[in-house]
């Protein structure tokens, strides 16, 4: 058994990513679903810096390095047009939710 | 019936909920017991990365990935950045802050202080970043916030509303990239082969020019609507049509 | 000192993990965007722990401080909003 610290976060990224998921599921209101997204991706990212870290090597495998900037940027992109939406979801419904989660109060 | 109805979705046990929260555990379960699984040596791209080091115009293992093994990829963030900026701009207007309360006099004398500063070390994180942990989108982004805090304390709305040259320093990083990688496909090479003589020089460039790129981008994304002026119409926004358009 | 830094890896998950329950089923959503901030600011620190100096750099800028930044503009509209237009009081069909 590989008892490293890597796998443990590796194991924590999992868990975020499945606490973001059932965020997304469970909330209606959008800027709740935004917050749940972002963690799903921390949790995406975390899971694949620990894999690079367990590669052997002096330094850690920079590729997947590469990888995570990436996806931090385009996160953070996606999320300023998600709230640009949300926003405007809100000034056109009134509400900030999407039209069709009815029900719930 | 008069206050406006609050979005409680807290106590919410119903079935499907539960549902949903047994098949996320499931999947996290599967998840977890897969990565338990990974076998324990893994060779990964540690070896290919460093050994093409030297050839690759920098000393940073990361930015080599970033801007030469996998450049690739990181003209086509840059240009999702540029689509980010015009999708918020299609959608929205800035909005003045006509009505907000003048901003507090520790937040103006800390940006006196600290904007400098700022520039001095995103200056310095695009330098190093060749040689060290840092690089253009660490620069970029530590710019950008010392934009957000020039806002937030009431400057700076001047230089934003300079509309021609917003535009132009958001569309730079982009232009500059496909600048290069045209130009490598042109004197004979693949798409962003540097050739490894200047790849340094040429690394260096391209960073540069997305260094303002960046730091505009997350501005625009936190400002989050176009600049208000005659020639920006965007979507039909809710009731107002403006026909004073002189074209 | 390997037990040390075990037990600061052990405290680093946990506090992340709880974090983001806390700031996703938080009531209040200004509560829930700051327990945001401060678990990309402990996602930073799990970088650093990883030996990923470069996107330790990058999280706490942009993961944590534009992402802050952006999630409390849209809130404050979003409140602003709602003050100046009460959500309308038909049913949609």
């Amino acid at each position: 058994m590989n008892l490293e610290p890597a796998l443990f976060y590796a194991l924590a990224g999992v868990g975020l990513f499945a606490i973001g998921l059932h965020a997304l599921f469970a909330y209606a209101h959008l800027l709740r679903k935004i917050l749940a997204l972002n963690v799903m991706g921390g949790g995406v990212f975390l899971f694949l810096i620990a894999i690079a870290s367990r590669a052997a090597g002096p330094v850690p495998d920079p590729v997947p390095h590469a990888m995570v900037l990436t996806g931090i940027v385009v996160s953070v992109c996606a999320t300023g047009l998600a709230l640009a939406l949300a926003n405007r979801v809100q000034a056109t419904t009134g509400k900030m939710q999407l039209p069709d989660e009815g029900g719930g109060a | 019936m008069s206050a406006p109805e609050p979005i409680a979705d807290h106590a919410r046990f119903t079935p499907a909920r539960l549902v949903t929260l047994l098949l996320v555990v499931a999947l996290a379960a599967a998840l977890g017991w897969a990565v338990w699984s990974l076998p324990a040596d893994s060779p990964g791209l540690t070896g290919q990365s460093l050994a093409q080091l030297p050839g690759s115009g920098v000393t940073n293992p990361v930015t080599a990935a970033v801007l030469n093994y996998r450049g690739y990829d990181t003209l086509l963030e840059i240009a999702v950045l540029l689509l980010a900026v015009l999708g918020v701009w299609s959608v929205a207007k800035a909005e003045p802050r006509a009505d907000d309360a003048p901003a507090s006099p520790v937040l103006t004398a800390f940006v006196r202080l600290a904007l400098p500063v700022i520039i001095l070390v995103a200056g310095y994180l695009l330098w190093i970043g060749s040689f060290a942990p840092g690089g253009a989108f660490q620069a970029g982004a530590v710019l950008a916030g010392g934009g957000v805090v020039l806002l937030l304390s009431g400057g700076g709305r001047a230089a934003l509303a300079q509309e021609g040259w917003l535009r132009i320093g958001l569309v730079l990083g982009l232009a500059v990239f496909i600048a290069v990688a045209a130009g490598t496909m042109s004197v004979g090479g693949k798409l962003l082969e540097y050739p490894p003589q200047h790849a340094g020089t040429l690394i260096l460039l391209i960073e540069s020019a997305a260094l303002i790129s960046i730091a505009l981008t997350l501005v625009a994304l936190f400002v989050g609507g176009r600049p208000p002026g005659r020639s920006n119409r965007g979507l039909s926004e809710a009731g107002e049509r403006k026909d004073g358009d002189e074209s | 000192m390997n037990a040390l830094e075990n037990a600061f890896d052990l405290v680093l998950m946990l506090a992340l993990l709880w974090l983001a329950w806390r700031a996703l089923a938080a009531p209040d959503l200004f509560k829930g965007v700051v327990l945001f901030i401060a678990f990309g600011l402990l996602m930073a620190l799990a970088w650093v722990r990883l030996r990923a100096p470069d996107i330790a750099l990058a999280e706490a800028a942009v993961g944590s401080g534009i992402t802050g930044a952006l999630l409390l503009s849209a809130l404050a509209r979003s409140r602003r909003l709602e003050r100046d237009n009460p959500p309308p009081r038909r049913r949609d069909p």
